[in-house]
């Protein structure tokens, strides 16, 4: 399984690339190269152009800024992981990460390969929906900034121009008294998540919750923000009486998705299963620091 | 159209400098230009980890990588693992009294997944040395063994450093560090 | 029943008796002695072969189930960089343009199928090969084989084994009349007699799907033609290398002495790899034709195509019992989905049905075998070879009987169990060996208690009932199994002592893993007085041995381990008469320590075996005194006189959390008696291997097809193997129930982790639904269909809403 003929292009610097994704026709970028290049084996996909990112380190970092934590597109997942300012600002993170993949896949794997590829199962756009993610792109023409929620265009295609790309992301870290759980249901440690849940929440001065960030992946093309449990959660203690309600909004849903190995009944109630038992493990954290 | 392009890597402390092919695979590289048939290929899809080694110390997926990316960089395959006596290494030496090879076609990646995690922890529980390897597929020992060989490697190298712990950072494996 | 032994049974030899070894090399765990080179990546797999000038293929193949072919143009595809030439099945020699051979043949089969070499007219499944590209490189072999076009006429493809056998169903091959490849219909007994006089019936209908082996390496030939002697050799990651030889002698019309396999390291087996396919054909032929060395490596997407695999069953089965739970006697109607083509007959689905029995007495047996043609992949043995199925059906099924009955699960097997004074026990049914089932050795009672005692199963009800009371599902199951192996008609070995004084072993058994190399240098050590450092085992090389069969099946212990042992006693006979003869004194006088030979009373007169191995290569012209032959060597070829039956039991207990339909094993133990065991410690790795094999049945692997008979599952992240975190470490107990049948005693012990497993997994699931009323009887029971009984069930409805 050897990929077919491409012309690899290597730049060193961002504008180098932007020039390249301005003017080549049936380009791939390469980024960790751990979906993109299986899917090459298979012969899957067939670009003429291969522009590989993995020199260009102006791509790579992480760094707070203000009530941001900035990552650039390329860090690798594992960078990311084990990051103590990642830990300390969005604990979501790592523990998202710790059913991402295997160690191997991490190591070279970037969170903007991850977020471009859009696989609906990935566990990485989840947390950057449930953290309010903002994605910079970047083109010859200048920048912008997209807002997860309107990251995915269509199944498996993000809302970037032929001519951008994507340089960093931006995720909004909650404040240090909040409460957190990503889980998800896998066949295997390590598998695409059939359905994963990422959850944030903070409780005020009476327990009662205030703010909630429920995301859900594994269900539709794009990452599923329960904002109307979300809603409904305001204001509400985190005890057994909001467990039906979880139950009911995402009975609610109108759409979700289904293949030939999992049916979206059982999407369905896995995603009730995973997003009740993740706010009950993140209620419990957010009471341990109030 | 297909370019080669010149690479300059080092493979288990020897550097190289080659023409490469640039839809080559590194796996396909280190076995078919190097000749180090050592790293194996079992999927070309990045599932089974048979193709695993060390580039700049961490674990990747040889079958994953174009030979070309590797260039400027350390890669260290199965052939790099053992002491320079050519003798086994300690990792090596506990597979072998652990039984935790049968076909052998898993055992590299799995020994340079081990290499790196014990690198990085030198008393590792069993569900850590389970978990290191859920990457690395095996259809014939069960993993069991393999986790045991980890756990005894594991023992001896903390052994082996409470005794001179400069020699034993050398003793995770070749060319690793 | 009486046993009458033909030989002797093993027994240390006399030579070494007087404590002069500190150490008995068979039985011990004695460490590998291929890993040296393996741990350092110095092992020769097929790919590693450095061959100069190699050349490498590509094949291009059928992406329609069923179709006709109307043209191909590879007139682009040759202009292609790095094309060398391009094969279609006109430019085949006349002996390849026939199909294949059935490698088992059986007069059962009214319809042969078989694959061709390349396609000639009509494919049969997705995969079958309809040109073979040789270039400069693997990827050049894809280029030119993505730009051959093929003009297909799609036919209807038969996709359900159950469907292919209406009369309105296509059929897979447009000349045939029906899709039934077999209908084997045996049994004995009465069975309207036995089912009318039955105080109760039981039936149910049971499905089981497995896939394929998945060793980590697949398939693989190489092959170099030599023009100044003739010579082909073919290099092959196969399991069989004279079935292969055979096979391709016929297919090139080839001299005998002038081809040869070799069979290096291979990086698991566990049955596809036994078959002769098209592909090896096709890489031979090309190196003579193109006068320089061709390889073609299966990528995995080929192997989830090509490589033999198992699949669909179906099992309806009915016991007729008495109201006690005594069996009187068991029908069975068996539909096993064969795939488009029987390169090893009938006989994996034979096995199966043949295995119903297991360890009970089943006095009357009816049973109606349908093997049926579909336009998929060919099916053949995958490790536990069609036994997997059988003990899930039979173990599922007297877990109903004892529901039914309200009897213990473990009660209703004892009162059915062949019992140790019935040994050997003819169970009733020919076996795929063509001889009586008859159970040698083996005690199912008590095989079934030490597994039951190391699981706690008497304790379980309160570890469930506590459980329970904290919202979890807990269960516990167990099945048992028979397993015949050792399997004839024989596996040879030589010994030689070589002129330098080390010791040769030559053998055709074909390792993949199973450690062949060590315990052959344990038996023959034991036979020579050496050490095993002192011996060198070469298998596989079809020149260095006229014959031989295969490693499968878990027969090589038992054949040529015997005939290792055989050669190597008769090798120390020799050594001592020359040695007598030498040193003058009598043959008891001598003993054989670490290569030399020395009268005990009188060390100092010695011969070393490099000294007699010289001797006894003879000088020109001088004849051997009586009592002495040339050579220090030997060939034995043991021919059991029928299969080896053993046997074990399995006990899962697992956690189900009913809301994923996900398991975790929380314990696992099993029993298992493979009579007198040469090296323990790899025994041991069998098993613990193995039983991941069976995990991978019972929840993971499942071969999926479409409608249109288009394999689905075709990567590993679709079709799942079990990894470290889904195999727990298996507890194990053994017994020891040493077989008469060959002189060491032992029997196989590669596949008896595997049998059992998903009944024993499926069991535990079901025991953790207690109070649902749910009898489950499919394998793989994966989580999101566990999920769907449970939720046409009634079950989430019946369930508080999900606990936090």
């Amino acid at each position: 399984m050897k990929p077919a003929r491409f012309q690899y292009h290597r730049p060193t610097q961002l504008h180098e690339a932007l020039e390249m994704v301005a003017t080549l026709q049936n380009y791939k970028i390469l980024a960790g190269g751990q979906s993109l290049m299986p899917m090459m084996n298979f012969r899957f996909v067939m670009p003429d152009h291969v522009i590989d990112m993995n020199r260009v380190s102006e791509l790579s970092g992480i760094h707070e800024d203000p009530g941001r934590l900035v990552i650039g597109a390329m860090t690798r997942q594992h960078d990311i992981h084990r990051s103590a300012l990642v830990a300390k600002l969005c604990p979501l993170v790592p523990e998202a990460y710790d059913q991402v993949s295997h160690r191997q896949i991490r190591n070279r794997g970037t969170l903007g390969g991850s977020l471009c590829h859009l696989d609906p199962a990935s566990e990485q756009p989840c947390f950057t929906s449930a953290l309010d993610g903002e994605i910079q792109v970047q083109s010859l023409k200048g920048q912008r900034t997209i807002s997860i929620h309107d990251w995915t265009q269509m199944y498996m295609t993000p809302a970037l121009e032929s001519d951008e790309i994507m340089t960093r992301v931006t995720l909004k870290p909650w404040a240090q008294n909040h409460g957190w759980s990503f889980l998800e249901y896998a066949r295997r440690h390590g598998d695409y998540a059939i359905v994963g849940v990422a959850v944030l929440v903070a409780l005020d001065a009476s327990q009662q919750i205030e703010r909630v960030s429920i995301s859900l992946c594994g269900v539709a093309a794009a990452p599923l923000r329960l904002s109307a449990l979300e809603s409904s959660l305001l204001g509400q203690r985190g005890d057994d009486r909001i467990f039906p309600e979880v139950h009911q909004h995402i009975e609610a849903i109108e759409e979700i998705m289904h293949d030939s190995y999992n049916s979206s009944t059982y999407r369905r109630h896995l995603a009730q299963t995973l997003t009740a038992r993740a706010l009950g493990i993140a209620l419990k954290r957010a009471l341990m620091v109030h | 159209m297909q370019e080669d392009i010149q690479i300059h890597l080092t493979v288990n402390g020897k550097p190289h400098d080659c023409s490469v092919s640039t839809r080559k695979s590194l796996a396909d590289f280190l076995r078919q230009d190097l000749k180090l048939t050592g790293t194996h290929v079992g999927c070309e899809h990045g599932v089974c980890g048979a193709c695993t080694v060390l580039v700049n110390h961490q674990t990747a997926r040889a079958c994953l990588m174009l030979a070309v990316q590797a260039d400027q960089c350390e890669v260290t395959t199965v052939e790099g693992l053992a002491n320079a006596d050519q003798t086994l290494s300690v990792l090596q030496q506990a597979f072998k009294e652990s039984h935790a090879l049968q076909c052998g076609f898993c055992t590299p990646g799995m020994l340079t997944t081990l290499t790196e995690l014990l690198a990085e922890n030198l008393n590792p529980t069993e569900d850590e040395v389970r978990e290191a390897i859920t990457g690395n597929l095996c259809r014939c020992t069960g993993y069991q063994p393999i986790i045991q060989a980890g756990l005894l490697a594991a023992q001896r190298l903390r052994a082996l450093g409470e005794q001179a712990p400069a020699q034993a950072s050398t003793l995770t494996g070749g060319s690793t560090r | 029943m009486s046993v009458t032994r033909t030989f002797e049974a093993y027994a240390p030899p006399s030579s070494l008796s007087d404590n002069e070894r500190p150490q008995q090399y068979i039985g011990s765990p004695v460490q590998r002695t291929e890993d040296d080179a393996l741990l350092q990546g110095l092992g020769q797999y097929v790919d590693d072969l450095k061959l100069e000038g190699v050349l490498h293929a590509a094949v291009l193949r059928s992406p329609h189930a069923h179709a006709t072919i109307d043209a191909i143009d590879t007139s682009a595809a040759r202009l292609m960089p790095g094309v060398v030439k391009i094969y279609l099945y006109d430019d085949l020699p006349e002996s390849a343009k026939k199909r294949l051979p059935v490698l088992v043949p059986n007069p059962a089969i009214k319809q042969v199928m078989t694959q061709e070499v390349l396609a000639s007219r009509e494919v049969l499944c997705v995969g079958d090969p309809v040109a073979f590209v040789v270039a400069t490189q693997r990827c050049l072999a894809e280029d030119a084989c993505d730009a051959i076009v093929v003009e297909y006429q799609v036919l209807p493809a038969v996709a359900d084994c159950l469907h292919a056998l209406q009369a309105s169903s296509p059929t897979i091959h447009s000349d045939i009349a029906s899709n039934m490849a077999a209908n084997v219909k045996m049994g004995f007994g009465d069975i309207g007699d036995a089912f009318a006089k039955a105080a109760h019936r039981v039936r149910d209908t049971f499905w089981i799907n497995r896939g394929s082996a998945h060793p980590m390496e697949t398939r693989g030939y190489a092959a170099r033609f030599d023009p100044a002697t003739g010579d082909l050799c073919v290099w092959s990651s196969g399991q069989t290398p004279h079935l292969e030889k055979k096979n391709l002698i016929d297919v090139l019309a080839w001299h005998p002495e002038k081809l040869r396999v070799i069979i290096n390291d291979v990086g698991g087996g566990f049955g596809p790899k036994v078959m002769f396919y098209p592909e090896e054909a096709l890489v031979a032929h090309a190196a003579h034709d193109l006068g320089q060395p061709v390889k073609w490596i299966e990528d995995r997407r080929e192997h989830f195509y090509t490589a033999t695999q198992e699949r669909d069953q179906w099992w309806d089965m009915e016991l007729a019992l008495t109201a006690e739970g005594k069996i009187l006697g068991l029908k069975l109607i068996m539909t096993h989905d064969n795939g488009a083509y029987l390169p090893w007959g009938i006989i994996m689905p034979y096995i199966g049905v043949t295995t119903t029995p297991g360890p009970y007495v089943i006095p009357c047996i009816d049973v109606d075998l349908r093997v049926v043609y579909t336009n998929k992949n060919a099916t053949s043995p995958v490790r536990g070879a069609g036994r997997p199925q059988a003990v899930f059906a039979m173990e599922r099924i007297m877990d109903k009987v004892a529901h039914t009955l309200g009897m213990d699960r473990a009660r209703i097997r004892e009162i059915n169990f062949v019992q140790t004074e019935q040994m050997p026990y003819n169970n009733g049914f020919i076996y795929r060996d063509g001889k009586p089932m008859v159970y040698d050795t083996g005690d199912y009672p008590q095989c079934q208690a030490l597994a039951l005692e190391l699981a706690d199963y008497e304790n379980f009800p309160t570890r469930q009932a506590a459980a329970r009371q904290a919202g979890r599902y807990v269960g516990i199951g167990f099945a048992n199994f028979v397993e015949g192996t050792g399997l004839g008609p024989f596996e040879g070995a030589t010994v030689r002592i070589q002129q330098d004084g080390r010791v040769t072993v030559l053998t055709a058994a074909c390792p993949q893993g199973q450690g062949h190399k060590t315990i052959f240098a344990q038996i023959c050590a034991d036979q020579l007085g050496v050490p095993m450092s002192m011996i060198d085992v070469i298998t596989a090389d079809t020149s260095t041995i006229s014959m031989g069969i295969g490693t499968f099946a878990s027969r090589i212990t038992a054949t040529a381990g015997n005939s290792v042992y055989l050669a190597g006693k008769s090798v120390r006979d020799k050594v001592l008469a020359l040695g007598a003869f030498l040193l003058q004194a009598t043959p008891e006088d001598l003993t054989l320590r670490d290569g030399v030979c020395f009268v005990k009373s009188n060390p100092a007169l010695s011969k070393t075996f490099a000294e007699l191995a010289r001797v006894s290569q003879g000088m020109p012209g001088f004849s051997f005194p009586p009592g002495v032959t040339n050579g220090l060597e030997d060939t034995q070829y043991f021919s059991p006189s029928q299969s080896t039956y053993c046997n074990g039991t399995a006990v899962a207990e697992i956690e189900l959390d009913t809301d994923t339909g996900q398991i975790k094993i929380i314990r696992y133990c099993m029993s298992h008696d493979s009579g007198n065991l040469i090296n323990p410690l790899l025994v041991d790795g069998q098993i613990q291997g193995s039983i991941a094999h069976g995990i991978g049945n019972a929840t993971l692997e499942w071969m999926r097809y479409d409608e249109q008979a288009q394999p689905i599952s075709t990567n590993f992240a679709e079709y799942l193997l079990p990894t470290s975190t889904d195999v727990p470490h298996a507890q194990l107990v053994h017994l020891s129930s040493p077989t008469y049948l060959n002189p060491l005693g032992v029997k196989g012990a590669g596949e008896g982790g595997t049998i059992p497993a998903a009944a024993a997994i499926v069991s535990a699931i079901e025991n953790a639904l207690t109070g649902t009323g749910l009898f489950l009887k499919e394998a793989p029971l994966t989580p999101p269909r566990l999920f769907e009984i449970l939720h046409e069930s009634g079950f989430f409805k019946a369930v508080h809403a999900p606990r936090a």
